[in-house]
């Protein structure tokens, strides 16, 4: 081994091979104690991934002094992009394995037979293996991949830090793993997108500092005076997400050998920390964190200037104000007060048109390209996610006026509205962003086929039209029958034919779903070929445009 | 579009819109310093004047101790109240003549009976398809109410006072008890001769018993351990709620081994009492409207 003599490890690195040792023990202790199972398989599962983190810390510094990346070649910034393709790689597989969950969920609720009366296949713990598979592993991975692309190109310098990027991409991953095998066994605190247990939750939170961190500090060494908007919205993504992780799992747990825990709020405070979280969560992650891409790829992809700079101001401090008010209209007409329901609808209404700055800034950065969208599916399905994220941004406030909630909460208008924003603008400004990222990560000079990217798009749209129109449908339905009262004055229907009333809709809406993974397949398959098969791109390309992509 | 050439920090002119850029420039993108469109910002003050009408209208600021109650008092209990209030009285006024007319009366008045049949049927539907299914049909462990094999009774007064007291509701002192004993569990009979007297009680029944099953034994455990409750000839008893072992209908499953089950660990099936959930007149209304389900007596 010619690198041993080499061998010396930096005071970073020893303290990292030094914390998987201790973790790795200590989890194993824990899996000896427990009486639990699940709990004890967990802990094996991240005793392995302390393991392989020693072993590969180790590895690393045996590498000498070659392991230490310039941060400039000849002046210009050496971008880290490692962690940003295992993100993107990651980011296809869970988003392929969080639609199909999905559409065997969809497919459940029409054909009630499919829950097998098997207790890891029910609906009940694959519901949330669904949501947590496309918001916190699709999207996240998403996020955490074109934060890092982002933020190394619009500070012109390379990622900070050199193990840190790549635990907190790796320690991600492995919190999404523990989280959703843990709904399949039944480990759950049983809060709507904040299910995982204290000890997922803990480990997460030590993965979002040092995601923080080494995203300030990389901001720390740009070469622009100023921060571009993406940044913002991705920090702002990054600090309120680290807020509400708190706020909503300030749990006790009952002992270090169970995965069982107990919430501190209790009744109505409880209710309304849930919905804090709840609606922050789609406002920060699947909000500012999508708009950050937005303005990324937008400008980038159309070869434009940003529509507006005072906009893009205006319209980002006013969402991130606004936002976090609004979580109360989720407990419309329950036990929450009635002043706390008047602030979260208020609030609501208010943030209609910042919300729809971010669409005025996205559409219209088009101007004098609009040409582009008959040649480039690309760039049409981050337009057209931008069309999604407008329409879902005006139903939002729609839907917390009282008046309207009265009908809709508790219907299946609720899933439609959720779905027109999460396939129409989540999913379709993340495929964007992900077709503009794999040539230029790979170093390719095209995809591999821009008709398949416009199967996809068509195939998709058609999917999601399927999906939001069964659902509109099947809500109004629903809400109408359940308040639907006889001549004599009593209820129409019974709860049960209200349920037999939705089959239609839920397979119309499961062929819709299907559509939609149909498309992400074919996504996948070009990407696979865009890495496999396309010739790499020629080196020559002038530095500054460098990352423009190839037509 | 991007100009190579461009030097960041220097504000630049954008043909195509007509606008100045603010020079900053990110990786080649740069901004346009277009103001903000005049329709954006005039209904976001609109959104904002509507909020802070809509905040002194109603309650919407948290003090100290209290919170801002708005102009009108208005809160969504208080309303909600109301409209329950409302829906009661219209209730209320249709139900009139139930409230003194007797379950027969009912039965004899087309209108008195339309009114109770909605009523009935409203009610059964939030609170009894749970277990007695959509329509009544019943399901393996609770009776079908459309048939004419009444457990304890299918008369009006008999369905009546089965839905206040319910079926071995020990809150209810009136609830109707009736003891099916737990024949193997409790060593009353070995299980040899339960299954004769379950092969008897098939024979009773019509069904096929085991072959060579030896039906004069069960007859005589049969006269011993049964008979008292489900009489001489297997028709049951409907004051201690024993069923009719003679028929096609079988609650708890016609095979043999759930009869075996029901002998071995006795059947005790419940039904909550509903006079402390539910008002006189609804009662009245379900009893009318489960007796008009086919198999009312």
């Amino acid at each position: 081994m010619a690198a041993a003599q080499h061998f010396s490890m930096r005071g970073n690195e020893t303290i990292g091979a030094g914390l998987c040792a201790a973790f790795g023990v200590l989890f194993l202790i824990i899996a000896g104690l427990t009486d639990h199972s699940g709990y004890a398989f967990h802990m094996v599962v991240m005793a392995l991934a302390c393991g392989l983190g020693f072993y590969a810390i180790v590895n690393w510094a045996a590498r000498g002094e070659t392991r230490h990346a310039p941060l400039e070649i000849n002046g210009r910034p050496n971008y880290n992009d490692g962690p940003v393709r295992f993100a993107t790689i990651a980011a296809m597989f869970w988003g392929i394995a969080g639609f199909t969950v999905g559409l065997v969920i969809a497919l459940q609720l029409a054909f009630p037979a499919l829950n097998f009366d098997l207790p890891w296949t029910n609906f009940g713990r694959l519901r949330p293996l669904h949501t947590s598979a496309v918001i916190f592993a699709f999207g996240g991975n998403v996020l955490l991949g074109t934060s890092f692309y982002v933020v190394q190109r619009t500070c012109q310098a390379r990622l900070a830090g050199v193990l840190s990027p790549w635990f907190v991409v790796l320690g991600y991953n492995l919190f999404i793993v523990v989280a959703g095998t843990g709904y399949l066994l039944g480990i759950t605190q049983g809060k709507e997108y904040a299910e995982p247990e204290w000890y997922a939750d803990l480990f997460l939170t030590v993965v979002w500092v040092v995601y923080l961190l080494v995203f300030l500090a990389t901001i720390w060494r740009r070469k622009e005076p100023h921060i571009y908007v993406a940044n913002w919205f991705y920090l702002g993504f990054i600090v309120t997400i680290a807020v509400l992780h708190l706020g909503n799992n300030a749990t006790i747990p009952v002992s270090l050998t169970s995965p069982k825990s107990y919430i501190l709020w209790s009744g109505i405070q409880d209710a309304m920390f849930q919905w804090w979280y709840g609606h922050n969560a789609v406002g920060f992650f699947l909000t500012a964190g999508f708009l950050a891409i937005m303005y990324y790829f937008i400008p980038k992809r159309a070869e434009r200037p940003v529509y507006s700079y005072r906009l893009s101001i205006i319209h980002f401090w006013a969402l991130i104000f606004l936002y976090i008010w609004a979580g109360p209209h989720h407990l419309h007409y329950t036990a929450l007060p009635d002043w706390a329901q008047t602030l979260g609808m208020t609030f609501s209404i208010m943030l209609w048109m910042p919300s729809w700055g971010g669409m005025i800034n996205g559409l219209m950065t088009l101007s004098g390209a609009w040409d582009k969208l008959r040649t480039d599916p690309v760039l049409r399905m981050m337009v057209v996610s931008v069309a999604f994220y407008g329409m879902s941004t005006f139903e939002g406030p729609l839907m917390s006026i009282k008046a309207v909630n009265s009908l809709s909460h508790y219907t299946d208008w609720t899933i439609g509205h959720v779905h027109s924003g999460a396939l129409g603008w989540v999913g379709y400004v993340s495929f964007g962003a992900i077709y503009c990222l794999v040539p230029w990560l790979w170093k390719r000079e095209r995809l591999y086929s821009n008709r398949l990217v416009e199967w996809h798009f068509w195939i998709s749209t058609i999917g999601i039209v399927f999906y939001i129109s069964a659902m509109w449908v099947s809500g109004i339905m629903q809400g109408l029958m359940w308040r639907a009262y006889t001549s004599l004055g009593f209820l129409e229907y019974s709860f049960v034919e209200t349920v037999a009333a939705m089959h239609p809709y839920y397979v119309i809406r499961a062929f819709g779903g299907g559509l939609f993974l149909l498309g992400a397949l074919l996504m996948a398959y070009n990407l696979w070929m865009t890495v496999r098969a396309v010739a790499p791109r020629a080196e020559a390309v002038p530095a500054n445009l460098q990352h423009v992509p190839a037509e | 579009m991007t100009n190579p050439n461009h030097t960041a920090h220097e504000p630049d002119f954008d043909a195509v819109t007509g606008q100045s850029t603010t020079g900053h420039s990110w990786d080649g993108i740069r901004e346009l310093n277009t103001p903000l469109p005049r329709w954006w910002l005039w209904t976001f003050y609109i959104t904002i004047l509507w909020s802070i009408g809509y905040w002194l209208v109603y309650p919407a600021w948290p003090l100290i101790s209290s919170h801002t109650t708005g102009l009108f008092g208005y809160s969504s209990r208080a309303a909600v109240a109301l409209e329950v209030q409302a829906l009661e009285q219209r209730r209320d006024q249709q139900a009139a003549g139930l409230k003194t007319a007797s379950l027969e009366e009912i039965k004899a008045s087309p209108e008195l009976l339309r009114v109770a049949l909605a009523r009935g049927k409203a009610s059964f539907a939030e609170n009894c398809v749970g277990c007695h299914g959509q329509g009544g049909t019943g399901a393996p462990s609770y009776p079908n109410l459309t048939d004419d094999d009444w457990v304890w009774g299918g008369g009006l007064k008999d369905i009546q006072a089965t839905i206040q007291n319910g079926i071995r509701w020990t809150q209810n002192a009136d609830t109707r008890m009736g003891e099916m004993l737990a024949f193997g569990r409790q060593g009353m009979l070995k299980k040899d001769e339960i299954e004769q007297v379950v092969d008897f009680v098939r024979s009773l029944a019509k069904l096929e018993p085991a072959k060579g099953a030896n039906l004069a034994a069960g007859k005589a455990l049969y006269e011993t351990n049964c008979a008292s409750c489900h009489g001489e000839a297997g028709k049951g008893n409907r004051e201690v709620g024993a069923p009719d072992l003679t028929d096609a209908i079988w609650l708890y499953g016609s095979s043999r081994e759930a009869m075996i089950e029901s002998v071995h660990n006795g059947r005790a099936g419940i039904m909550p009492a509903w006079a402390s959930r539910l008002d006189p007149v609804t009662i009245k209304a379900l009893t009318v409207y489960v007796h008009s389900l086919g198999g009312g007596q």
